[in-house]
This record gives C-alpha cells, sequence and structure tokens, in this order.
C-alpha cells in the first residue's frame, strides 16, 4: 500500500507539473521563447489566494477567481511590456528579459511579504478518501489536483480544434509568416496564449501551494524548472506531452524520494531527462524537424 | 578584420584589465578603496572569467549552455580539496594554489569532454535544458558526497560522516555532504584574479583567431556548410566546450579560495547562478570578450554599489537588466538609436562648418 500512495501522491505532483507545463510548452510552440517568468506567476498567484483568504478571511473560490484574474492580466502585461518589443529581436534576449521579469516578481514578492515562509490554508475543505479500511488514505487536494488537470486538459485541446481562436494558435505555431498573411493577429494571439498559460499558472499555485502548504517568493521557481524540464521531457509545444512529461517526472520524483533519497531525487529526475533526450532528441511526444540546405 | 585590427583589438582588452588593476592598486594604496568593495574584488574577477569562458560556449560556439555553475563547482571542489589534502606534504600555500587551479581546470575540463559527447548531439533549447540539469546533478551529488581520509587511505559515502567507517584516532573528514569544505587558506587575492582573467583571454582570445577560432565559428555560423568543406564538428564542438569548462573550473578553484567554508549551496552554485553568468554574456555582446568583462563587473558590483538602497537593490537591478535589454536588441529601440546618432552627428558637422 506504500507504493501505491506514492505513487498516488506523485501522479498528483506530475498533475500540477503538467498544468505549468502546459504554460511553458504553449508559450514556447507559438512566441518560441522559454518564459522563466512563468514559474514566478505561480508564486503571484499564490500569494493572491494566501492574502485573500487567509488575510481578509474570504472564501477559497473567490481567493481562486482572483488569482486567476490577477495572472491572466499579469502575463499580458509582461508580454506586452517585456517581451513584445523583441519579437523580432535575437531569442537570447527575449530570454534575458523573461529573467529580468523572474528576478522583478520575486524582489516584489520579498518587499509586499518578506521572505518568511507563510501558511498556506488548503483549498480544498473536502474530506480525504479512505480506502481498504483505513490502510490507504488520499488527500482531497490530491483527488481535486489530479480531476483538474484532467479537466483542464480536455478543456483546453476543445479550445483549440473547436473555436477560431484556438485554430489560429496552431497556425501562427506553424509559421508565424504565413499566419501573417492569411488575415491572422500575431500579436493578440500571442497575448491571448500568454493569456491561457497564466491563468492555468495560477490554477497550478493553488493546487502546488495546497499540496506543500508553504509559501515564500521563491516557492515558484523551482516548480517552474521542473515543470520546464517536463514539457522537454514529453516534447516542447505538445500538450498531450506535456501531460505525460508532467505525470512520469512527479512519479519519478515522489518514488525516489520514498525509496531512494530525498537529497538525490532531483538529480534522478534531471538524470532520467537527459536519458531520455539522447534517445529521443526531440521528446517523447516532439515532432521530429527536418533540416532544410 | 586584418591582422593588425585584430592585434590593436586584443592589445585594448588585455590594457583594460590591466588599467583596472593598476586604478585598484592607487585607489587601495591612497586609501579610497571600502571593506565592502575590497571584498568584492576577487568576484569581480572571478565573473569576468566565467563570462568570459561562457561567451566562447555561447557567442563563438553558438550553443547555449545552462550549467556553467556546474563546472565551477566541479572546479572549486576539486580545487579546494587538492590544498586541503596536501597540507603537510606541501606546506606553501601559494603551491597549494597553484596545484589546486590545475586541479580544478583539468576536472572541469574532463568532465566537459565527458558531458559534451553526449550532449552536443542535441540544439537549442534541447541542449539548455539538458547543460542546465547536468549543472544541478553535480551540484546535487556534491551535497550528499562524503569524503574523509585516515592512516589506511581515503574513504567515500554517500550517507552521512559516521557511515564513512574511519579509524577514530588518524581519521579527517575532508567533504561533509551540504556543509562541505572547510578550511581552505583564503589565499585568492586580487592580483592572482587578475592574472587569472589575463590568462584566460589569452587563451581564448589566441582560439578565437586561430585556425581552429575559425573553424568553431563556422560551425556556428553554418553548420552544414562547415560540414560540407571537411570540418570535423564534434571535434571543435567538443574542444570548445572544454575549455570553456575547464575555465569556469579555474574560476570555481579561485572562488573557493576566497572563503572559509565551501558549499554546493543553490546559491552558490545553482541554475540562478548560471544564468547570472549568460546574463553577463548576453548584455556583454555575444562574441564580445571586453563586453563580457564589462558587464560581469558592472553587473556584479551594481547590486552591491545599490546596498545603500537596501531592499529595493534588487528590483532596482531587475528592472535595469529589462530595460537594457528591450534597449539593446529591440528594433524600435535600434531604430531610434540610430536616428539620434546621425541627428548628433549631422548636428556636429553644421557647427564645424
Amino acid at each position: 500500500m506504500g507504493f501505491l500512495s506514492y505513487f498516488i501522491s506523485g501522479v498528483s505532483l506530475g498533475a500540477v507539473y503538467a498544468i505549468i507545463a502546459l504554460g511553458y510548452t504553449m508559450v514556447y510552440g507559438i512566441a518560441r521563447m522559454l518564459n522563466f517568468a512563468h514559474g514566478d506567476i505561480i508564486m503571484v498567484g499564490g500569494f493572491v489566494i494566501f492574502t485573500i483568504v487567509s488575510t481578509l478571511g474570504m472564501p477559497p473560490l473567490l481567493g481562486i477567481i482572483a488569482a486567476v484574474a490577477a495572472c491572466t492580466v499579469l502575463g499580458v502585461t509582461t508580454e506586452r511590456v517585456a517581451y513584445r518589443p523583441l519579437r523580432e529581436a535575437s531569442s537570447l534576449a527575449v530570454l534575458i528579459t523573461a529573467i529580468g521579469v523572474s528576478y522583478l516578481l520575486q524582489n516584489i514578492a520579498l518587499l509586499v511579504f518578506g521572505s518568511n515562509p507563510r501558511q498556506f490554508t488548503s483549498v480544498v475543505t473536502l474530506p480525504n478518501l479512505v480506502l481498504a479500511g483505513g490502510a490507504l488514505t488520499i488527500s482531497s487536494t490530491t483527488i481535486v489536483t489530479i480531476i483538474s488537470c484532467i479537466i483542464i486538459m480536455i478543456a483546453l485541446t476543445a479550445f483549440i480544434n473547436k473555436t477560431k481562436i484556438g485554430q489560429a494558435m496552431l497556425a501562427v505555431s506553424e509559421d508565424r509568416g504565413a499566419a501573417s498573411l492569411m488575415g491572422i493577429d500575431v500579436n493578440k494571439t500571442i497575448a491571448v496564449t500568454f493569456a491561457i498559460g497564466s491563468a492555468l499558472a495560477a490554477i497550478a499555485g493553488a493546487l502546488l501551494c495546497s499540496a506543500y502548504p508553504s509559501l515564500t517568493p521563491y516557492t515558484g521557481s523551482m516548480p517552474g524548472i521542473k515543470a520546464f524540464t517536463a514539457a522537454v521531457f514529453g516534447g516542447i509545444g505538445s500538450i498531450p506531452g506535456a501531460l505525460i512529461g508532467g505525470v512520469i517526472l512527479g512519479v519519478i520524483e515522489n518514488l525516489s524520494k520514498a525509496y531512494i533519497s530525498s537529497q538525490l531525487s532531483d538529480a534522478i529526475v534531471f538524470a532520467v531527462l537527459i536519458i531520455v533526450l539522447l534517445v529521443r532528441p526531440t521528446g517523447i511526444l516532439g515532432r521530429k524537424i527536418n533540416e532544410k540546405v | 578584420m586584418t591582422k593588425n585590427k585584430v592585434r590593436i583589438q586584443n592589445a585594448v582588452t588585455y590594457g583594460m584589465v590591466v588599467l583596472f588593476w593598476v586604478v585598484i592598486q592607487v585607489m587601495d594604496k591612497t586609501g579610497h578603496l571600502t571593506s565592502l568593495f575590497k571584498g568584492l574584488l576577487v568576484p569581480l574577477c572571478m565573473y569576468a572569467i566565467l563570462a568570459v569562458s561562457l561567451n566562447l560556449t555561447v557567442g563563438i560556439l553558438g550553443e547555449l549552455s545552462l550549467g556553467h555553475a556546474g563546472f565551477m563547482c566541479l572546479g572549486a571542489f576539486s580545487g579546494a580539496f587538492l590544498t586541503n589534502c596536501l597540507e603537510t606534504a606541501v606546506p606553501s600555500v601559494g603551491l597549494r594554489f597553484f596545484m589546486a587551479l590545475i586541479l580544478g581546470a583539468v576536472v572541469a575540463g574532463v568532465f566537459g569532454l565527458l558531458i559534451g559527447i553526449p550532449v552536443l548531439r542535441l540544439k537549442g533549447d534541447y541542449l539548455a535544458i539538458v547543460t542546465l540539469a547536468f549543472g544541478e546533478i553535480i551540484k546535487n551529488l556534491i551535497n550528499v558526497l562524503y569524503v574523509g581520509r585516515d592512516a589506511a587511505g581515503f574513504h567515500f559515502s554517500m550517507k552521512d560522516t559516521t557511515s564513512l567507517g574511519m579509524d577514530k584516532e588518524t581519521g579527517v573528514v575532508l567533504i561533509k555532504g551540504a556543509q562541505g569544505i572547510t578550511g581552505t587558506p583564503r589565499a585568492a587575492t586580487f592580483t592572482i584574479g587578475i592574472l587569472l582573467l589575463l590568462l584566460t583571454l589569452f587563451i581564448v582570445l589566441n582560439l578565437i583567431h586561430s585556425r581552429t577560432g575559425r573553424a568553431i565559428m563556422s560551425i556556428r555560423d553554418n553548420r552544414i556548410a562547415a560540414e560540407s568543406i571537411g570540418i570535423n564538428i564534434t571535434k571543435y564542438k567538443l574542444m570548445a566546450f572544454s575549455i570553456s569548462a575547464a575555465l569556469a573550473g579555474m574560476a570555481g578553484v579561485l572562488y573557493a579560495h576566497s572563503l572559509s567554508t565551501l558549499q554546493a549551496s543553490s546559491n552558490n552554485f545553482g541554475y540562478n547562478k548560471s544564468i547570472l553568468i549568460l546574463v553577463f554574456v548576453v548584455l556583454g555582446g555575444l562574441g564580445n570578450m571586453r563586453g563580457s568583462i564589462i558587464a560581469a563587473m558592472l553587473l556584479t558590483a551594481l547590486p552591491e554599489l545599490l546596498r545603500g538602497l537596501n531592499d529595493y537593490r534588487m528590483l532596482i537591478y531587475a528592472i535595469v537588466l529589462i530595460v537594457m535589454t528591450v534597449f539593446n536588441s529591440s528594433p524600435k529601440a535600434i531604430e531610434l538609436r540610430s536616428v539620434v546618432m546621425s541627428r548628433l552627428r549631422g548636428g556636429a558637422k553644421k557647427e564645424v562648418a
């Protein structure tokens, strides 16, 4: 039963990684940039919920809605201010501004909330699920996380395949120039991508902080890097890839924490990533790009 | 560029470093250096070396590496380990430091080669994430590494000091996992740092302006074309990558000898450190070694000089980073700058006429 419980909490952690990885993978697929500040948007979402629920005493649902709204605005604003002016510049320049935005968000949070960890109250208030006569307890946060991840995946896939703006996103990711010739507003499409990615980051923040309830200005950076690893693992640019990569990563991390060494779990996760990339250089579901001469 | 121009350019770069050394010496002698700034001198040299060496990978070879701190970590730990090991055998601190520098560079270089063989097959962002992963793995492994020595020889463990199973009388723990290495003599001085920076520059600049350097740059500019004229891609990629790693290892040894306690914490050797070095390289200009040194020194000194502003310094640093990058690289800003420059020039000409 021990294994099963570690496995399920691994899947749940992986589901959070998958939701974060969606933000990375969509932005990368469409704007061809690594948004290093994505992890810190999770942290902002966490602090918005913390302020509304713990400080102001409002219901958790209101906190989540406010966090989603705040993060969406934040994502679109950073895109407009820091990334859009560099659309035609080298990808390294955008990487550096993204790092700048990441430092900026961390330091604003540091100024407002200080560096002491804040105790986050879980947004999930349901009772835990007890199975097999008490031998296996699954926390309600775990269940809610996994279900939310599945709903988000289905909704996002439907959104991209069925709606006009979703199709525009696909077109921009295929070929930005051709898409703009077909009358697609590239800037608007990219802004929508950032809005969706950031809204998902807010939800991921709520779920992550409910499972690991210690909130600091640096809470988002390591899960951000891990989620990016998950996105690469599954094949960057691919939505099912983000799900697969996230879940595999979460399970490996939790099992190696439980059975090998908690200090080495990150090393093991990264080692698996390296092995996968050496065998499949574009990730599990990544498309192979043929080079033209 | 003609040979003469290259020589002049290189001389300016070396001259700038020497001038910086002279200015600091004069300021030190006349008592104009604050103790805060004195403590910053060795890190300034270290970051400049790291930036120049990373520029070899990113600017000259054209591959994005986010694992530079990992190589620095390897160098720092192997160097400090050697210095502490030979405490009784080689009494001279200077000689031990020198040997540590060589060992640190060799260890980091060998690892650069070993990691480079599989990794350099990947491209672009995939390469970036794998180098980041390697850096984190190195950091994590050193964090759980315990090494001790007693009369019977060396003992290794990945668990704790007691499982080293050493003789209680003669056993000395050299590397204590997350607590790292303590008691390294603080032999690194500003002059040594500047000498190492000059050595780094000498190696990198000579490499760039040699036949090998041109081969490396041709891979960056067009891999397929380079391959088709018979350039051995793997060989030159590995060469650039491992030289870059070795120089980072050397900088790590310098760093290890400026601290009394060396720990493989995320602050010291995490991916954030690698990113910081990349920031120096990009802001200084890809492939521009002089720019790397200036950017590394300015951006290292900036947060320290802003220390009076306390909590706001990193905030200002972040804003400076964003504004500088947008101003440097945005097509609109570049256009605006050229218009302003041509107006200024036009204005100056009119005044002359």
